[in-house]
C-alpha cells in the first residue's frame, strides 16, 4: 500500500521545490526580510493592523530610495498562528536568503529558536515570546526588542505606586490575567516586587477565551477591592474587563492594561471612549497619529491618489507595526556600514541590531540600547490614558525596578 | 495497466499471508522505499526536507487515528491532547534524565497509552457523538493540568527544551538527518498498521466498528478491545508528539490544542477512513495543501491583483480555497481520497478493456 502514498508524495515534493525555486530568485541590490505575519487564525485581531503597517514602512523607505541604494524586499507569509506552517514558512525564508525575521506568536517564536541559533538568523519577536531572550547571551538570535512581559509588570507596579501616592505598603493589587503562559509569565516579578515594596498581591485566573468574567470582575471589586488593578489579557477579553469593572463602578484610572489590553480595538469593543475614560494602556510604541512617520505615510499614499489605509486608525497597533519594521530597517543600515556597502551577512545584520540607540522615529520609538547583552533595549514603557476620545500621554517613557527584572532574566531556567 | 494478476500462484501459507502477493507490487514498493529511504534524503534541498518533515510526523499521527476512528469505529477529539502526554513525558524523561531517543519515543507513546485508555472508559458506555465530546473534555482536563502542573510542564511558560536526538554519538542536526530518524519511526508505524489491521485484533475492531452487539455476541470482548483501540492509538498519537517535539527541539502545550486535533480528524476523514493509504494521503492533503495553495497564489496572485492588495487577500483566500477543496473532495468522493485513487486503480487496472 506504501506504494502510491509514495508516488503521490514524491509528486507532491517535486511541485513545491519547483515552486519553491521559482520563488527564490535572486536579485542583486535586494535586502530580503523574512515576515511572518497572521492576518487570519485567533490572533488575526492584531495582525491584520499590524502586517500592512510594516509592509507600509518597507514600501515608504523603498520610495525614498531604499537603504543606500539597497531596496527591502519583505516576504509576508501568514502562518495562521500554527506552528507546522510556520516551519515551512521560515525554511522557506531561509531559502530565500531572509538576513533577518520577524516571527509572530509565543508558540512559534518557542518552536523555530533551536532554528534560528543553528542557521544564525537574528529575528526579532516584539511583545511575545520569551522574557527570558533579553538575556542576549542566551538568546543570541532573538531580538524583543520591546519591553518584554516581565519588563512591563514591573513597569506597571511602578505605575501604580506613583498613582497611589508613591508608597505601595498596605496598599492591595489585584492582577487579572489570561490563563496561559504567556499570561502568567509576568507572575514571578509581581512576587519579587510583593516582597520589596509589602503591597498585598492576589491573582484571578480569567480562562480562555475569556470572554465571561463575571465571576472574576465580582471577586475583584466586591470581596478584594483592591487599590490598584493590573490586567494582562488578550483578543476580547480586555473589553469585557473594562466593560465589566465599569459596570462594577471600579474607578477605570485604578486599572492598567499590558500590551495586548491596551488597543483602540479593546476601548471600542468596550462600549467606546467615553466608557473607558480614564483606563491607563501599556505602550511599547507610542499610541497616537501626532508622529512625522505617520505623516509621511499619509504623504505616500497621498502621491498615489489613494487614501491612507483604514489600518492606521488602530494607532496602537499599527505603531507597533512600525516599530517593528523601523528597527529591522535600522539594524540593516547599521550592517550594511559594518560589511562597508556589501551585501551584509546575517552575522553583521545581528551586529548591526545590536547597535541600535538614539533612535526614536520621532518619538514613536522608545529611546532603545540594545546591546550584545540586552536585546530587550532596556525595557522602556509609557502609559497612555484613554482622554476625550483619544489615548493621551499619562508618563514620559519610562523604565522600572531593573534590578528586579534582569536577576529574573539571569536566574531564568 | 502492467498489473497482471493472472498466473500468480500462491503455494505456501507464507505466500497467502504477504502483504503484496504479486511481484510487480513488491517491486515497485521496493523501488518507491528505496526513492524515499535513500535518494530523497540525499537529493533534496533543506526547504522541501523540511515540508516532507511535517507530513512524515503528521503520517504516525493520522495512522494512529485511523486506527481508532477508522478501524474501531470510536471518534475522538482529543489526538492533540494525548500528542502532548507524549511529548512531556518524553521531554521531562530526557531533560531530568538524559534519556536516549530510544527509551523516550515508547515512553512517550506508552504514557499516552495509558492516558488514553483511561479516557477511552466512556467509550464502553457512550457512543457516535457523545464520546466525541468525552474526548473533547479529555482535551481540554489535559491542556489545563499541563499549564498549571509545573511538575509536568517545567515552569510558567510550560515549555521544555529538548536537545536534538543522538544517534550513535551523533547529534541529528540537519533535516536530511532528522528526516531519516523521523523516515524510520514511519516506516515501523505503517508496517506496524499493516499488520494490526490484519491480525486478530484488527479485525475485532473491524467487527466492533460494524455492529458491536453482533461483536460481543461472537465472542469478541468489546471491553477489552475498545480499550486496546484507544491505547493503540494513543501510543501513535504520543509518538507523534514526541517527534514532533524532537523535530522542533522544544515541548509546548500550545502546539497541541484542540485545533490540532481538529487538523488530525479532517485528515483521517478526507484520506479515507478505515484505510492505512488513506491516513498516508490525508496526511500529505491537509499538510501540503495551505503551502501549495499560498504558493499558487503568491505565482498566479498578482495577473489579478496589485501587491499591497494581494497580501491581504492571500491568506484569506488560502482559508476559502482550502475550506473548498476539502468540500469538493468529499462530495466527489465521500469515502476519501483512498477511495478515489482505487477508482482510478481499479479503471486503469482493466484498461483498455474495460468490460
Amino acid at each position: 500500500m506504501t506504494k502510491r502514498s509514495r508516488s503521490v508524495l514524491a509528486l507532491a515534493a517535486g511541485l513545491a521545490a519547483g515552486l519553491a525555486c521559482a520563488a527564490a530568485r535572486a536579485d542583486d541590490k535586494v535586502l530580503i526580510i523574512g515576515d511572518q505575519c497572521d492576518r487570519t487564525g485567533p490572533t488575526q485581531i492584531v495582525g491584520t493592523v499590524l502586517c500592512p503597517a510594516m509592509q507600509d514602512y518597507y514600501r515608504l523607505i523603498n520610495s525614498k530610495g531604499g537603504i543606500d541604494g539597497w531596496t527591502i524586499k519583505a516576504d509576508e507569509i501568514d502562518n495562521a498562528y500554527k506552528v507546522p506552517e510556520a516551519i515551512e514558512a521560515y525554511e522557506r525564508q531561509k531559502q530565500m536568503g531572509a538576513l533577518l525575521m520577524t516571527f509572530y506568536g509565543t508558540p512559534q517564536t518557542v518552536a523555530l529558536n533551536q532554528r534560528l541559533e543553528q542557521d544564525k538568523i537574528p529575528t526579532t519577536s516584539p511583545g511575545f515570546g520569551i522574557s527570558a531572550a533579553a538575556d542576549g547571551k542566551r538568546f543570541p538570535y532573538l531580538f524583543p526588542i520591546a519591553a518584554t512581559y516581565w519588563s512591563q509588570a514591573a513597569a506597571a507596579v511602578k505605575f501604580a505606586k506613583d498613582q497611589l501616592g508613591g508608597s505601595l505598603k498596605g496598599k492591595k493589587i489585584a492582577y487579572i490575567y489570561y490563563d496561559n503562559p504567556a499570561g502568567k509569565e509576568a507572575m514571578p516579578i509581581l512576587e519579587a516586587l510583593q516582597k520589596q515594596e509589602g503591597y498585598e498581591l492576589r491573582t484571578f485566573a480569567v480562562p480562555p477565551p475569556g470572554v465571561e468574567m463575571g465571576a472574576q470582575i465580582i471577586d475583584v471589586t466586591q470581596r478584594f477591592r483592591p487599590d490598584f488593578v493590573i490586567m494582562h489579557l488578550f483578543g476580547r477579553s480586555p473589553s469585557v474587563a473594562i466593560k465589566g469593572l465599569k459596570g462594577a463602578g471600579f474607578p477605570l484610572k485604578k486599572v492598567v492594561g499590558l500590551v495586548w489590553a491596551s488597543a483602540e480595538a479593546d476601548i471600542l469593543a468596550a462600549g467606546g471612549w467615553a466608557t473607558a475614560e480614564g483606563y491607563n494602556t501599556l505602550q511599547f510604541a507610542g499610541a497616537g497619529d501626532d508622529y512625522p512617520v505617520r505623516g509621511e505615510i499619509k504623504a505616500m499614499y497621498k502621491k498615489d491618489g489613494k487614501d491612507p489605509p483604514k489600518e492606521m486608525a488602530d494607532t496602537v497597533v499599527y505603531n507597533r507595526g512600525l516599530l517593528q519594521a523601523s528597527i529591522q530597517v535600522e539594524a540593516l543600515r547599521n550592517a550594511l556600514k559594518i560589511s562597508g556597502g556589501q551585501k551584509p551577512t546575517t552575522e553583521q545584520v545581528k551586529q548591526g541590531m545590536e547597535q541600535i540607540k538614539d533612535f526614536t522615529l520621532g518619538g514613536l520609538v522608545p529611546p532603545l540600547q540594545i546591546t550584545a547583552d540586552d536585546h530587550e533595549g532596556g525595557g522602556w514603557v509609557r502609559i497612555f490614558s484613554v482622554k476625550g476620545g483619544k489615548f493621551a500621554a499619562a508618563t514620559d517613557w519610562f523604565k522600572a525596578y531593573r534590578d528586579v527584572v534582569e536577576h529574573a532574566v539571569k536566574t531564568a531556567e | 495497466m502492467f498489473h497482471r494478476e493472472a498466473g500468480v500462484f500462491k503455494t505456501s501459507y507464507a505466500a497467502d499471508m504477504a502483504l503484496y502477493p504479486l511481484p510487480i507490487a513488491r517491486w515497485t514498493v521496493a523501488v518507491l522505499a528505496g526513492l524515499f529511504i535513500v535518494v530523497a534524503p540525499l537529493a533534496l534541498g533543506t526547504y522541501p526536507l523540511s515540508i516532507l518533515n511535517l507530513v512524515l510526523i503528521a503520517v504516525v499521527g493520522a495512522l494512529g487515528l485511523n486506527i481508532l476512528v477508522g478501524y474501531s469505529g470510536q471518534i475522538s477529539i482529543g489526538t492533540g491532547a494525548f500528542m502532548s502526554v507524549g511529548a512531556y513525558t518524553a521531554a521531562n524523561l530526557i531533560t531530568h534524565l538524559h534519556a536516549p531517543f530510544w527509551l523516550a519515543v515508547p515512553a512517550g507513546g506508552l504514557m499516552a497509552a495509558l492516558i488514553g485508555a483511561i479516557v477511552g472508559i466512556p467509550s464502553l458506555r457512550i457512543k457516535g457523538i457523545y464520546l466525541a465530546i468525552a474526548t473533547l473534555a479529555a482535551q481540554l482536563i489535559i491542556e489545563w493540568t499541563i499549564n498549571h502542573v509545573q511538575a509536568i510542564s517545567g515552569g510558567v511558560q510550560a515549555s521544555i527544551t529538548i536537545p536534538r536526538p543522538t544517534v550513535f554519538g551523533m547529534a541529528l542536526k540537519s533535516e536530511a538527518q532528522i528526516y531519516c530518524f523521523l523516515m524510520f519511526f514511519v516506516v515501523l508505524a505503517l508496517v506496524a498498521t499493516l499488520n494490526l489491521v490484519r491480525s486478530r485484533i484488527g479485525r475485532a475492531f473491524v467487527a466492533i466498528r460494524d455492529q458491536d452487539i453482533a461483536a460481543e455476541i461472537i465472542g469478541i470482548n468489546i471491553f477489552r478491545y475498545k480499550l486496546y483501540a484507544f491505547a493503540i492509538s494513543s501510543f501513535f498519537a504520543g509518538v507523534t508528539g514526541v517527534l514532533e517535539s524532537y523535530y522542533l527541539g522544544i515541548a509546548n502545550y500550545e502546539q497541541f490544542q484542540i485545533d490540532v486535533s481538529i487538523d488530525y480528524l479532517a485528515m483521517v476523514i478526507i484520506g479515507g477512513l478505515g484505510s492505512v493509504l488513506g491516513s498516508v494521503f490525508g496526511a500529505i492533503f491537509v499538510t501540503l495543501l495551505p503551502i501549495v495553495t499560498r504558493l499558487f497564489l503568491e505565482q498566479f496572485g498578482s495577473i489579478l491583483l496589485p501587491g499591497a492588495d494581494l497580501l491581504n487577500v492571500i491568506p484569506n483566500l488560502r482559508l476559502v480555497i482550502f475550506g473548498g477543496l476539502i468540500i469538493f473532495f468529499l462530495v466527489v468522493e465521500p469515502e476519501g481520497l483512498n477511495r478515489l485513487w482505487r477508482n482510478i486503480r481499479n479503471y486503469f487496472r482493466v484498461w483498455p478493456f474495460s468490460y
